[in-house]
């Protein structure tokens, strides 16, 4: 079959390999209908995420019709046939985190929980096509893939969604959402979310279902800036101005109540130097990430605020600022998305109508056309904003 | 957590070694001290290179003594023998280039150093711990009552399926087992084992039979964990490693570090407990053998015959 591959840093391959076979008792195999790629697949692309090796099938957004479960799957929950929607975190369903709904930091689900305990004190839940530091899963940005403990891993769609208005529900959505809802939002709070990429967008999506009054959106691109401010959304250019200055200067001096950072550690900055100076620690490794945007989260909100950070961080950060966070009484919340917490909440909210994820969609290729749907995106060309691939 | 228990305080009260530390300082001072006198006293010509030779020697003979008297570890036994070889090498070349004058006292040398080559050579094998005591502490939380995890260990015959070493265990009688293990090099190591400690829900305790080739004992406790949270599963297990720190070293080269070993081994107990199986991705194919297999098969899957392998 034909999967998209890791071929080293800078470089993706679609390539042929073998179709993917059971390999634990409560597997399924999914032909995999709509798969799309994650702005932290590009950290991948980049080599900023250790682990990875040549071959390594990519994708962890991806959704398909089961064609075969294991002998495991014996509660009949799951049939050939069934449409799903996978989960991007591996669950067990049955530790302690999965039971307190900590679904992304499943303790049972990553073959290589030695390394990733290495990495962060405590091993994390598998990811599919992310890494072997988070299990060596291979993704589904491929023709088949598997899906471990499927039982707990695979939404069933019964309705007559599209793939397009449910894929996103393996990751980008439940990931906004989750960086909304742990901004613990009350009636009147201006949220102010950095990055607008898909899960940015999502975030302010989710901050207005959630009640904020007013959503603030910072990047840097033109058209993202446009699609956050077609939904009503203030928006803040920070090639333009100072962010924080705008920041108070659209808040009354306070600040924004609640902030997200939807960016992660390939973070830009509009100041030359400041950015020059992480790209260069980041080159020399003396620090893994590049956190502009948490940075500025910190220091422009409200005093007793809440930061929020659903970007990805991988080690460690230089320049945080600890004292602004600690003296301002800053609650500072974060996660790899706990998805299985809240896709049928979320598929609620897109059979209501209430969240449109289709708006994010700018680009849809087929899956041999997977390394130019890498670029486009990477390089923010063609306005480029979310890459649906169709095996 | 790893414990060596090796001691050298034993060594300080060793007359041979001491023997030995005290010979080191009788042969330092006089070397260092009159370097030229020294190596008249061997039959040698007596020149700047000589008496810089005669110096260094000196000076690690001082060393050495030092430590032997002072912090003795066979360590400084190993580095005398390292030390008498170069002196051998030394005399040789310049019995070789000898012009002829006090040969007699050159060979006399040689023959002495030769003859302590033999006295450190035996110190340094006899004084060496050939195996060390490990003891391995390991621990984890499995989300079920402390009945049911007691349970999965105590039919002892489903421990291969999480711990990496273990090939079979065969129970044998009501108390005693047939252990196989892989050791490294490719070899297997095979014990038999008696159950000296059964508290149901609470404890588990086994020690090797005689004549195992590597003894090992070890225990497993299952208290239930605060605020009705599962087990907390602590299993201790000693053993006597072969060749002592040489080996442990030998063995991480390939890949062995016991500790964590015995971590993920707990690792998959509590992925069967909680799971029910041991989790396998296509990078990770092999379940247990995970750790042994980076770099690992790119997360793809796999193909016809790498299948068959995973499933043999």
């Amino acid at each position: 079959m034909k999967a998209n591959c890791w071929a080293g840093p800078d470089s993706v391959e679609v390539r042929d390999v073998p179709e993917p076979a059971l390999l634990n008792s409560r597997d399924a195999i999914v032909r995999v209908t709509s798969t799309a790629i994650c702005g932290s697949d590009l950290h991948l692309l980049d080599g900023y995420v250790p682990t990875m090796q040549d071959g390594d099938v990519l994708g962890h957004e991806f959704m398909g019709e089961v064609v075969e479960t294991g002998p495991g799957m014996t509660d009949g929950k799951l049939r050939p046939g069934d449409r799903v929607v996978v989960p991007f975190p591996i669950a067990c369903g049955a530790c302690a985190s999965c039971r307190a709904e900590l679904y992304s930091c499943c303790e049972n689900t990553n073959p290589n929980a030695g390394l990733a305990e290495k990495f962060f004190g405590h091993p994390t839940a598998g990811i599919y096509g992310y890494s072997h530091l988070t299990g060596g899963f291979a993704g589904g940005q491929a023709q088949y893939a598997r899906v471990v403990l499927a039982d707990v891993n695979a939404l069933k769609i019964e309705s007559d969604l599209t793939d397009e208005q449910v894929l996103f529900l393996s990751d980008i959505l439940p990931t906004g959402y989750m960086g909304a809802e742990m901004c613990d939002i009350q009636e009147g709070d201006v949220v102010a979310v950095w990055g607008a990429g898909p899960v940015g967008q999502f975030a302010m999506d989710s901050a207005r279902v959630l009640g904020a009054e007013r959503v603030i959106a910072i990047d840097k691109e033109t058209y993202r800036l446009e699609m956050a401010a077609a939904e009503g959304y203030t928006t803040i250019d920070f090639e333009d101005v100072d962010v924080r200055s705008a920041l108070l200067e659209l808040t009354g001096g306070r600040g924004p109540d609640k902030c997200v950072d939807a960016v992660g550690l390939e973070a830009t900055h509009g100041a030359t130097h400041v950015r020059l100076y992480d790209r260069a620690k980041q080159a020399v490794r003396s620090e893994t990430g590049r956190p502009h945007a948490l940075r500025q989260a910190i220091t422009s909100c409200r005093s007793g605020g809440i930061v929020s950070v659903v970007g990805v961080y991988g080690g460690l950060l230089d320049k945080f600022p600890a004292g602004a966070w600690m003296n301002r009484s800053l609650t500072l919340r974060a996660g790899q998305c706990h998805v299985h917490r809240y896709m049928k909440q979320l598929l609620r909210l897109i059979e209501q109508r209430r969240i449109d994820p289709t708006r994010v969609i700018t680009h849809r290729l087929p899956l041999s056309e997977a390394p130019r749907g890498y670029e486009l995106f990477k390089n923010k060309e063609d306005g480029c904003e979310k890459v649906v691939l169709t095996p | 957590m790893t414990t060596d228990t090796s001691a050298p305080t034993a060594l300080r009260h060793d007359p041979l070694v001491r023997g030995l530390g005290l010979a080191s300082a009788l042969l330092g001072v006089p070397q260092v001290a009159t370097p030229g006198g020294f190596v008249r006293q061997l039959g040698l010509a007596d020149g700047p290179r000589q008496r810089m030779a005669t110096v260094a020697v000196g000076v690690r003979e001082l060393t050495a003594a030092a430590g032997l008297l002072g912090r003795p570890h066979p360590a400084w036994l190993w580095s005398r023998v390292g030390g008498d070889l170069v002196d051998l090498t030394l005399l040789a070349t310049a019995l070789r280039r000898h012009d002829g004058r006090g040969v007699a006292r050159t060979a006399a040398a040689t023959a002495g150093t030769a003859a302590v080559t033999a006295a450190d050579v035996y110190a340094a094998v006899t004084r060496t711990r050939w195996r060390t005591p490990v003891e391995l502490t390991a621990a984890t939380t499995v989300a079920k009552h402390p009945d049911e995890t007691y349970e999965l260990w105590s039919g002892l015959e489903r421990l291969p399926e999480f711990m990496a070493h273990l090939a079979e265990v065969r129970i044998t009688g009501p108390r005693t087992s047939h252990w196989t293990a892989s050791a490294p090099f490719g070899r297997t190591v095979e014990w038999d084992a008696e159950t000296t400690q059964d508290v149901p829900g609470q404890l588990i305790a086994w020690r090797s039979a005689q004549g195992a080739v590597v003894g090992n004992s070890g225990e497993v406790r299952f208290h239930p964990a605060p605020g009705g949270h599962g087990t907390e599963v602590q299993v201790t297990l000693r053993y006597s490693l072969p060749a002592g720190p040489l080996g442990r070293a030998v063995a991480r080269y390939f890949g062995e570090e016991p500790h964590q070993q015995l971590d993920d081994d707990l690792r998959r107990f509590k992925q069967i407990a909680e799971a029910g199986e041991v989790i396998r991705s296509e990078g990770a194919p092999g379940g247990k053998r995970a750790r042994a297999e980076f770099p690992q098969h790119p997360a793809q899957p796999l193909t016809e015959d790498e299948l068959r392998e995973v499933r043999s």
